[in-house]
């Protein structure tokens, strides 16, 4: 689109789009995998393919302001259509492409969606099924051709008709898309995601180029990121991590997203593209370390001595060196040469030999994984953000990574921790409203324009943000202090030994805890130590079992005193109880999280006993058996007192 | 079901087959239309796959003749069968498990390939400019068969349902018009077993191949297939649509049990 003026600021997507067209109009702005060949677009013929599916969409009547729903995998033409629709003053809904009909009928019918893209003959066979009860759906468009030679409904049409339209429309009104993108305003919501609806119905998440530019621009700063870099887009579309890193950032900044062939093939192309900067969920990196796990256990032995003894290498100095910190010469040494033998080839076969900054956000990442990329040399570092915020709230600075913390405030970005221990973040990438939803946008930003996130987090000495728990669930100890009842249960729940924990102080003078052993590493460990045993109770009961966990509860009582805040939440008593939490006996929810309240409830006893100081509680307790039958179990249950620590500058 | 089939296309007549004194093919006669799906059904030892044998000219049968597309064989050999565009599927998977998928394919394009083995072995003009040619032939059979995840990877190491499919993807890349598959879904669980009837019903409709299909699985015959040939100790004892077939009493009596 050269005839654009560009004099106009740079603060929408189609205008940032229009100057890449002119900047770098043969730098590769898409690439993907088809028949096995990396076919490439340039930002120019992003640019023309734009126009063409925008002038498409203005003759079938596409309206400004309108919705436009995108379901379907990572492919270049669907990037396309979010500007194309962005162009008209549209704006782009992409939806889960793994959702059934079902589910996405909700947010189809909330949009009010006339006109659906759609990746292939499968998204179109799910919209046919609900098609009955979508009375505002007019045109569906696909952009894969297979299969689709027997749809003749007349509302179903092929991308390839909609562009030649397009550009016999162009040639007719030449000016019309540069007066539409002229129109747009930095505050128009661009793009529109909904939220995951783990409670309650789905929200659209308004967001506006302003908001999202921010963002990217914010970050693409933070981490010094040029119009070199190379990402693989491979996250879910309707994910707004992949909306900032897949789209947002490449239009900031101008690099090249590469689409993969298909979703099995995703391991290869990473290692094809080699990309420089990457962004995944934690459990990408967890599923990448079990192959190369499972892998190594098959290699020869030499490579497996070599790889142990070059870990313990990496474990030692690694992220050290990573950060730029002092570290001794033979250290060095050693890991040069391992780099030589294990880091690189590991790096290489991981597809992670170019890059330079990697992020994981969207659930806790284990220490042990963590450390284990950057230990071998990848740059991988944590951000915290919601869909509401862009994903963009936190950033780990370079140099400066702590595990257990999720950053830094993202450049222009304002964190405060509320009393209740809520954190609540403002910022030019903050969500415009919830689509159609005042009362939930209002409940979610406050007065003070601050959106509520409904974590619950506290700043450490450095000034970084940690992420402890969801604000609904924090209480307060008696003395006042703040008690996060899941950040303790996941720091006990990190011991291989401890399967399950539950923790009580709300309203309490101390913390104290149930804790379930893992049958499988605890008797794992009592057989290397000749200890005999008849089953969970017996060996929950075992002195020495008690002193295991005892060791371990009070290393994490030792974690605590050192956080501030969290240091009165030391666990002063436990007991290990005598049957495993089950989901048949309601103690669990079918996707094992403990419903406290009902097992506080069912063990009040024992409770009582914790806090009224006594040793031991005979309990006995009615169990469903997994073939339905009903039993009794029961225990005289000791109750320990691990070793707290005083904390610093107080009396205790 | 409605697909449009067209003239015959193969036509088997009064084939007999023995090894030694052993009958496996008794004066069995019955024809294949062009685009249809036919399959081939019966017990075991009924001479199902000695049929399929027949059609492409592993066995010799010792009467009876074979008329494909009007032109008349009393002996076909495999050689011959391929040049008229047959191709087939084996059921214990006949590929190489030492070469990855794509060396597989590939081998499905030998017929074609008319460069010699020294210019292929430079890798040089002509040959270069082929070879090209035919692998993008066989990126299109990947494409088609969702198999791209394990272009590179030994068949040896790919699990029974993929080789199947790579099997199947091998008798594609010889572009054939007719295609024989001897019991595509033997030992599949049901997921693999509707990937490959999907398969099978895009091949039918995208390339308007003949199919010419041995499966034991009832569900699957009869859903799939346009006609169905039933064989019962080398004889025919049915043959027709689905269901006539079912509704045969010699068919019902020798292969679907009394439970029909």
């Amino acid at each position: 689109m050269p005839d654009m003026a560009s004099s106009q600021a740079l603060d929408t997507f189609p205008r940032l789009l229009i100057q890449h067209a002119q900047v770098r109009a043969s730098k590769p702005a898409m690439r993907e995998k088809d028949l096995g060949i990396w076919q490439c677009w340039t930002w120019g013929d992003v640019a023309e393919e734009v126009r063409a599916l925008a002038c498409g969409l203005a003759e079938m009547g596409f309206q400004r302001g309108e919705n436009l729903a995108i379901v379907g995998e990572n492919r270049p033409r669907m990037y396309m259509m979010m500007t194309a629709a962005q162009c008209l003053g549209g704006v782009p809904v992409p939806l889960y492409q793994d959702a059934v009909a079902s589910e996405m009928l909700f947010a189809l019918l909330d949009a009010e969606i006339r006109f659906v893209f759609v990746e292939n003959q499968e998204q179109v066979d799910k919209l046919l099924e609900i098609q009955d009860q979508l009375p505002q759906l007019e045109h569906v468009l696909y952009d894969d051709p297979r299969g689709m030679r027997h749809y003749t409904q007349p509302f179903i049409h092929d991308i390839r008709e909609l562009m030649a339209m397009g550009r016999i429309h162009n040639r007719n009104h030449p000016d019309l898309l540069s007066t539409e993108v002229a129109a747009g305003r930095s505050d128009d919501v661009s793009v529109m995601l909904y939220t995951s609806g783990t409670t309650g119905k789905p929200k659209g998440v308004c967001l506006t180029h302003h908001a999202f530019i921010s963002a990217a621009q914010g970050g693409a700063d933070f981490d010094r990121l040029t119009a070199d870099e190379d990402i693989l887009s491979y996250l879910p579309m309707a994910w707004v991590g992949d909306h900032l890193f897949s789209f947002a950032q490449a239009m900031v900044t101008g690099f090249t997203i590469n689409c993969p062939e298909s979703a099995e093939t995703v391991m290869t192309d990473l290692r094809e593209i080699g990309p420089s900067y990457y962004f995944a969920p934690p459990r990408v990196f967890e599923n990448l370390l079990t192959q190369v796990m499972i892998r190594m256990e098959d290699a020869s032995v030499i490579k497996q001595k070599m790889f142990q003894y070059f870990m313990a290498v990496a474990r030692r100095s690694g992220a050290q060196i990573l950060d730029g910190q002092p570290v001794s010469f033979a250290d060095r040494l050693l890991y040069a040469l391992g780099k030589v033998c294990v880091f690189g080839p590991l790096r290489n076969v991981l597809g992670m030999s170019r890059i330079r900054v990697a992020y994981t956000a969207g659930a806790a990442i284990g220490p042990d994984l963590f450390r284990f990329y950057r230990s071998i040399g990848i740059n991988l570092k944590q951000l915290y953000g919601q869909t509401e915020t862009c994903a963009y709230v936190c950033l780990q600075p370079d140099g400066q990574i702590k595990f257990d913390s999720v950053g830094k405030p993202a450049p222009g970005v304002e964190v405060k921790i509320a009393d209740n221990g809520e954190i609540l973040v403002k910022g030019p990438m903050l969500l415009k409203e919830y689509y159609k939803r005042p009362d939930a946008t209002a409940e979610a930003i406050n007065a003070d324009g601050y959106f509520m996130t409904g974590d619950a987090g506290i700043f450490d000495d450095d000034g970084h943000l940690k992420i402890i728990d969801r604000a609904k669930d924090v209480g307060k100890l008696a003395n006042g202090a703040m008690y996060a009842p899941n950040y303790i249960e996941n720091k006990l729940k990190f011991f291989p030994y401890i399967k399950e924990a539950v923790v009580f102080g709300d309203r309490r003078e101390m913390v104290c805890a149930f804790i379930n052993i893992d049958i499988g590493a605890v008797g794992n460990w009592a057989e290397r130590r000749g200890l005999a045993y008849s089953g969970y109770t017996d060996l929950a009961a075992k002195p020495e079992v008690y002193g295991l966990i005892q060791e371990c509860i009070e290393q994490v009582n030792g974690e605590l005193v050192g956080e501030g805040t969290l240091a009165d939440s030391q666990i002063h008593r436990f007991l290990i109880l005598h049957k495993e939490l089950d989901p048949d006996d309601d103690e669990l929810t079918r996707t094992r999280k403990v419903r406290r309240n009902f097992v506080a409830e069912k063990y009040s006893v024992l409770i009582d006993a914790l806090y009224n100081g006594r040793e031991r509680q005979f309990i006995e307790t009615a169990v469903k058996f997994e073939d339905g039958r009903q039993g009794r179990v029961a225990a005289d249950l000791v109750i320990s007192d691990p070793k707290t620590f005083a904390v610093a500058g107080r009396i205790s | 079901m409605s697909r449009q089939s067209g003239e015959i296309i193969l036509d088997l007549k009064n084939v007999s087959l023995s090894f030694g004194g052993v009958k496996a093919l008794t004066d069995i006669s019955f024809d294949v239309r062009e685009h249809e799906i036919r399959a081939i059904i019966g017990p075991n030892g009924a001479g199902k796959s000695s049929m399929l044998n027949v059609i492409n000219g592993v066995y010799r049968p010792q009467k009876g003749e074979i008329i494909l597309r009007g032109q008349h064989f009393s002996r076909m050999n495999p050689y011959k069968a391929a040049r008229a565009g047959i191709s087939r599927t084996f059921q214990n998977i006949a590929l190489f498990k030492g070469m990855n998928v794509i060396d597989n394919l590939m081998t499905g394009r030998n017929l074609k390939i008319r460069s010699n083995l020294i210019q292929q072995a430079f890798w040089w003009g002509a040959a270069r400019r082929e070879e090209l040619l035919h692998r993008a032939k066989v990126e299109e059979v990947i494409d088609f068969l969702e198999i791209q995840h394990i272009r590179k990877t030994p068949v040896g190491r790919l699990p029974y349902g993929l080789q199947k499919r790579v099997d199947l993807g091998r008798a594609l890349a010889m572009e054939p018009s007719i295609l024989l598959l001897d019991e595509p879904m033997a030992g599949m669980n049901v997921e693999e077993k509707q990937d490959m009837c999907r398969f099978i019903l895009d091949v039918n409709d995208q390339f308007g191949t003949t199919i010419v299909l041995i499966e034991h699985d009832m569900a699957v015959v009869m859903d799939i297939s346009d006609r169905v040939v039933v064989l019962d100790y080398g004889r025919k004892i049915g043959d027709g649509d689905p269901d006539a077939v079912r509704a045969n009493p010699e068919v019902i009596s020798a292969y679907l049990g009394a439970s029909h």
